[in-house]
């Protein structure tokens, strides 16, 4: 294994590890047989990004014991800024270094028979549920190291149940808090909406240190079944110091729908995967994401919608803009399988270039197995268009802050499709502060 | 206030090489409707542009002031704080950022830092505006243009003048693509800001707008500079009878600019 020699999380490790957490055998076992495939496996590759000088090994997998909070005004200012304090309805998870801190669910929840609950505790209260979805079609645990050290060593998620015909109608919101400079996080997320059934998740990871080593892992599993829409935002601001993989999958059934907002905003090396699976006839994904490269990062996003079901609709919108001499490559794959008659696959990519120094590829990709079907792309990697800015500064508005609003307009597509307004407000933020 | 005056002596305008403006005069002050007609690829949208400071247009000799001062020395955004306005004939569709943001951005932008325009009189406004010119109240949530029909920019263009309120402005074929309904609406709001500190300068090809908003001058252009002008008969004249006689009275055979001539 080329894991060098300072690793410390073994076999022995994880089974200790799994051990202190009073895990179910299943789940101990699986951890066991990923740590043994992990000891084996390559790391991913993805196209064009080089991930081999990345630390992916430096990092603490235990974070120091955390108090719990009885309320979000105890919280760190900037983790209080995600909350929606006024929300009718407060469905929250806190998760500090991979513990649960805070918890609010609306009694709705528990009427409707919702599970919305941290991983862990889920692998106890409801272990068999979890066992069917964990880990299930949606991701493969011997894809890559990555995979398999997100199971040998998962020390945070969530696990989201919604059983049939249920509509949740506020959304559900984990908050991932590094506090501790060094602590890596081994993050899992499942979310099985059941037949007929709505749910909207929101999750937000955010560090604040810049300059410790660390990494994190996350897998999120999302299952649609018939008839179940599932709409997932995520927004990424992990700090420049962490290596983050992140691993986003969707697996939908007869005429379910995931839809993914993204704001993939991290400071540091990232890659990112997002797939979603359309397997059920007339089955949908819309996935839109935005992302910003700055400083010297180095990020490469994937995203990826398979059609297997006839009259499946799979839409990719990734829009990035590249400052500095940061470097991303921005992947999108609309793949049609062979019998998925009637599919339509579209994706719309586009870079915007603010520094010569900085490179976006866009790589647009159509793979079409099957005659009747209807498929689009378009891409583009370019600067601020000089009309558009004409026409804005011909108002009157200066150039600096005519080229803001495009930009924050550029970006407007996840921005506007996030749930909740704290998010959206702290997104915008984060945009004004990376680009100027 | 004065009355706003824009001078404009001896322009010379290129496109990539092509001098397409040769020797430009006109003068115009506040309180005046100028409209400059003429055929198509005279000249008369390169015109607009180059006052406005499109990136494209290089001016090579001449000068434009208004109330005085050199507009050419002017970036796009100080032309317009100073108090030029173009309505454009093909305004930029800008995705994600609204109506309402970006009009509210341009008019904070003229009023400068510390005197904001409180955002219920700005609502209060547009509403307004928007109601005169018959316009659907969703209208300043949408995107700027994003999606528009023809109508709906060339309403939009008059929205903003409206907001606005220039010293000076030009519209460049505001009637073109417009039905009569949509010409009334336009007219009604270029008519209703009629006033000694406001001047227009209609760029048109036909006189129909004409007949809404009544010119103090028309000027015709041809050859990249006015080869005639005359009162609001001159537009009547031309509606009539074409513009075959000013040529022949002038002995011009090709009117238009930018292309080899005859």
């Amino acid at each position: 294994m080329s894991i060098d020699t300072t690793w410390k999380y073994d076999e022995k490790y994880v089974e200790d590890f799994s051990d202190k957490q009073n895990e179910p055998k299943w789940l101990k076992d699986q951890r066991l047989s990923a740590s043994r495939l992990a000891e084996k496996l390559e790391m991913p590759k993805p196209e064009k990004t080089n991930i081999k000088t990345w630390n992916f090994t430096e990092f603490e997998h235990e974070g120091t014991p955390k108090e719990s909070f009885s309320s979000s005004e105890e919280l760190h200012e900037q983790v209080q800024g995600l909350i929606d304090k006024n929300a009718a309805q407060q469905n929250l998870l806190v998760q500090r270094d991979g513990q649960t801190v805070l918890y609010e669910a609306s009694s709705t929840l528990e009427e409707q028979g919702v599970i919305f609950t941290d991983i862990a505790t889920a692998a106890i209260e409801h272990s068999d549920l979890l066992e069917r979805y964990f880990m299930g079609n949606a991701v493969q645990v011997d894809e890559h190291r990555f995979t398999a050290l997100n199971v040998a060593l998962m020390n945070g998620g969530t696990f989201i149940y919604v059983p049939k015909n249920v509509k949740v109608e506020a959304p559900l919101q984990t908050i991932y808090w590094l506090e501790q400079a060094d602590m890596g996080l081994f993050n899992h997320v499942v979310i099985v909406a059941e037949a007929n059934s709505e749910v909207t998740y929101l999750e937000n990871y955010v560090s604040y240190d810049t300059e410790t080593p660390s990494v994190v892992n996350a897998i999120a599993e999302v299952y649609a079944e018939e008839g179940a829409n599932v709409s997932f935002g995520g927004v990424d601001h992990l700090e420049k110091a962490t290596t983050v993989y992140t691993n986003r999958r969707g697996y939908a059934l007869k005429d379910a729908s995931i839809d993914w907002a993204l704001g993939q905003m991290n400071e540091g090396n990232t890659v990112s995967d997002n797939t979603t699976a359309l397997v059920g006839d007339g089955s949908t994904s819309d996935k839109k994401s935005v992302a910003i490269g700055r400083g010297e990062q180095s990020q490469n996003f994937w995203a990826h919608i398979i059609q297997f079901g006839k009259n499946t609709d799979g839409q990719i919108l990734t829009h990035g803009v590249m400052k500095d001499k940061a470097s991303a490559i921005f992947n999108g794959v609309n793949k049609i399988e062979h019998g998925a008659t009637k599919a339509n696959g579209e994706q719309t990519e586009r870079v915007l270039m603010l520094s010569e120094r900085a490179r976006g590829d866009a790589n647009p990709i159509l793979l079409i197995d099957e005659d009747d079907v209807t498929a689009g792309h378009a891409a583009s990697v370019g600067r601020v268009d000089p009309v558009q800015l004409y026409y804005m500064m011909s108002r009157g508005i200066p150039q600096t802050e005519a080229e803001r609003l495009i930009i924050h307009g550029f970006l407007a597509p996840v921005v506007d499709a996030l749930p909740i307004q704290a998010v959206k407000d702290r997104l915008t933020e984060v945009i004004e502060r990376k680009v100027y | 206030m004065a009355t706003p005056n824009l001078k404009i002596e001896n322009l010379h305008v290129e496109i990539e090489g092509t001098e397409i403006i040769k020797g430009f005069d006109l003068e115009m002050n506040g309180g005046e409707i100028h409209a400059i007609m003429g055929p198509n690829g005279t000249g008369k949208s390169t015109l607009a542009s180059a006052v406005m400071g499109h990136p494209k247009y290089e001016i090579t000799k001449g000068t434009i002031t208004l109330d005085g001062e050199d507009v050419l020395d002017m970036e796009v955004d100080e032309r317009a704080r100073a108090g030029l306005f173009l309505a454009m004939q093909y305004p930029s569709e800008v995705s994600g950022v609204t109506n309402s943001d970006f009009m509210r951005s341009a008019i904070n932008a003229k009023r400068g830092e510390g005197n904001e325009i409180q955002l219920m009189k700005f609502i209060r406004q547009m509403d307004e505006k928007m109601n005169m010119l018959e316009i659907d109240e969703s209208f300043s949530q949408r995107y700027l243009n994003e999606g528009f029909s023809g109508g709906e920019k060339k309403r939009n263009e008059i929205l903003q003048l409206l907001m606005m309120e220039p010293k000076i402005a030009i519209l460049d074929e505001i009637d073109s693509g417009l039905d009569i309904d949509a010409l009334k609406v336009v007219s009604k709001g270029v008519n209703d800001m009629k006033s000694p500190d406001f001047g227009c300068l209609i760029i048109t090809h036909y006189q129909r707008l004409l007949n809404y908003i009544t010119p103090d001058k028309v000027h015709v252009m041809m050859q990249g500079r006015i080869v005639k002008s005359g009162g609001a008969e001159l537009a009547q004249r031309l509606e009539n009878e074409g513009y075959e006689w000013i040529k022949e009275e002038l002995g011009i055979e090709n009117e238009r600019v930018g292309e080899p001539q005859e």
